[in-house]
């Protein structure tokens, strides 16, 4: 069990590290840098001089050669300083860390929806009689994936907002304002614990257990709830790990939709003034919060199926 | 190649299943659209009428006009050329880039394999969406770039299915045959092994169209694609939010254009994954 543990958290510092190193190489190395975009437009306008610009290249670091450049990002980095926003001259890090919180309102909000739809529709779809049923809840999460987001949260706002009055269309303040932003987020996230579930309980329903199970007098639902269930949730809980990681992500389209303050409407604020040190803090806050999701799943594996912490080889398929 | 005399008799009249010949519906139509939209549309897309301003779906404008009195229904046809342009940039990108990863991995193991790899998992460890909009943050804005930006986002599984692949039919007998009998490498590579690859990179190439057109309009819908007057999906629907209220056709019929071709190219996918039965 313990060597299991450490193998997992040495894979998460490693992804950490890569997330760190793979933005720095897309961001500075990449051409088109943020202060002689923000000098050419901004404050200075088209009267920077070259001195003026290689001060503010020095000022934001991006004079020494890459190499430097980068051990000295990663260093600051490991203490939690992504730089200066190019844009409000603010700390990255903070900005990004104080905007967490509403995030994290939705994001939570939304896996409970999410774990709900996906694992309801696979749950019921798998153990219904009904054919017709069966087809329909089977099929929702394929439709559940293939609708944009975005318009997801506008249908929402149309219908629950402006139609029936029941919920607030935007804004930050109170309960309310999360649910519709949640059951946006929920939607395609459901949809692959959904579809890996059902798939996963059908394989079970095919195991010789199964039938055992009930010929010795189970009943459907205890066959269904109480074996094949924990047996089938593996797989739909590492994707449940993956897919969660991309919650924080999916913030970036419903803050904007529903107008709401948090890490989605700051990233998408600083990708449109290509302020990089910013885009670089979301990015591994993203890493991190995905990261810590799949160490939270590595530690549920072994109490669903204790075979995982014994031979670490099988437990991500 | 199918063996015939193998298969059963009764495979040689499947009816198309009606869903999959709708999603190729679809898809015709929307290829349509992009490369001849004035066939399907008298309407012009840019110059509206001002007298019909804000207008709701009719015969006359099926979706719909827009605040300058555009027809929403002539500015998604000829959206459509930009936005399928934005998704086969994306996916040729994923594809070629993604499957050169997986190949070299896959045919030169070692440290090739391992490096490839490991950069790979980073690739799938940043969600999209993400990836995507740091390389536009470094790229710039505009379609182009947010296809680029798309394609290598969604590059890591092409690598991974290709170099799966590889390494299935590198060690197949025919393979070995085909070395002993003095084919060099590159030769093996090109008349064995890629071919039989092709199957599920196709499939993933189809799925992967269904994600390209979300991500593109979503980041379109954000702001980074196209610039105004120009139509593109994502955009039109963002054009609608400030009259979500009064005009609700702005925005639901260009997103249920996205929403109808993302489940036609799933469709598909599925049907060339051989998920049919």
């Amino acid at each position: 069990m313990r060597r299991y543990l450490l193998r997992r958290f040495g894979q998460a510092v490693f992804v950490l590290w890569a997330a760190f190193t793979l933005s720095f190489l897309i961001l500075y190395l990449l051409p088109g840098d943020a202060v002689s975009a923000k000098l050419a437009s901004g404050e200075a306008g088209s009267s920077a001089t070259p001195e003026q610009l290689a001060a503010a290249r020095a000022e934001y670091g991006l004079d020494s050669p890459l190499p430097v450049q980068y051990l000295k990002r990663l260093v600051s980095a490991l203490h939690g300083d992504f730089g200066r926003s190019v844009a409000t001259g603010d700390d990255a890090s903070h900005m990004v860390v104080t905007a967490l919180p509403p995030t994290l309102a939705v994001t939570g909000l939304a896996l409970v929806f999410a774990v709900l739809f996906g694992g309801g529709s696979a749950f019921l779809g798998t153990f219904t009689r009904f054919r017709w049923l069966r087809q329909a809840l089977l099929s929702l999460p394929s439709l559940a994936i293939s609708l944009p987001p975005f318009w997801v949260g506008l249908l929402l706002i149309q219908f629950f907002s402006f139609r029936l009055r029941l919920l607030p269309a935007l804004g930050t303040q109170g309960f309310e304002t999360i649910i519709l932003p949640a059951v946006t987020l929920a939607l395609p996230t459901g949809a692959i614990i959904g579809q890996v579930l059902a798939k996963s309980l059908a394989t079970q329903q095919e195991e010789p257990y199964a039938e055992i199970a009930a010929t010795k007098g189970a009943s459907r639902w205890r066959v269904h709830f109480g074996h094949l269930l924990r047996n089938a949730a593996v797989p739909a809980l590492t994707v449940a790990g993956v897919v969660a990681g991309n919650l924080v992500a999916g913030s970036v389209i419903t803050e904007t939709v529903f107008s709401r303050d948090g890490v989605g409407r700051i990233t998408a604020a600083a990708v449109t003034a290509q302020d990089v040190p910013v885009v670089q803090a979301v990015i591994v806050l993203a890493a991190l919060v995905f990261v810590a999701l799949n160490l939270l799943v590595d530690l549920l594996y072994p109490l669903l199926d204790p075979r995982i912490a014994r031979t670490p080889e099988v437990a991500r398929g | 190649m199918v063996d015939l005399a193998e298969a059963p008799a009764r495979h040689f009249h499947v009816k198309v299943p009606p869903g999959l010949l709708l999603a190729v519906a679809v898809l015709a139509f929307v290829l349509l659209a992009a490369f001849v939209p004035a066939l399907l549309t008298g309407h012009d897309p840019i110059t509206g009428v001002p007298a019909e301003r804000l207008h709701g779906p009719s015969l006359h404008h099926l979706f719909g006009t827009d605040e300058t009195g555009r027809d929403v229904y002539a500015r998604v046809i000829h959206g459509a050329s930009l936005s399928l342009r934005a998704t086969a940039i994306a996916v040729l990108v994923a594809l070629l880039a993604g499957s050169a990863l997986g190949l070299l991995a896959g045919f030169r193991g070692g440290w090739a394999d391992t490096a490839i790899m490991r950069v790979v998992d980073v690739f799938l460890a940043i969600p999209p969406i993400l990836l995507s909009l740091a390389l536009v943050t470094a790229l710039g804005f505009g379609t182009t770039n947010v296809a680029i930006a798309v394609g290598i986002a969604n590059l890591a599984s092409f690598a991974r299915v290709m170099r799966a692949e590889v390494l299935r039919v590198r060690n197949g007998v025919f393979v070995e045959a085909a070395r002993a009998s003095g084919v060099r490498w590159s030769g093996v590579l090109l008349r064995h092994v890629l071919p039989n690859a092709a199957g599920p990179v196709l499939a993933l190439a189809t799925l992967t169209l269904g994600t390209a057109v979300l991500e593109v309009s979503a980041l379109s819908f954000l702001g980074f694609g196209a610039t105004p007057p120009t139509p593109e999906w994502g955009s039109l629907v963002a054009g609608g939010r400030s009259f979500l209220a009064t005009a609700w056709w702005m925005t639901t019929f260009p997103g249920l254009t996205v929403a109808a071709v993302v489940l036609a190219a799933n469709r598909l996918s599925r049907a060339l994954d051989g998920g049919d039965r």
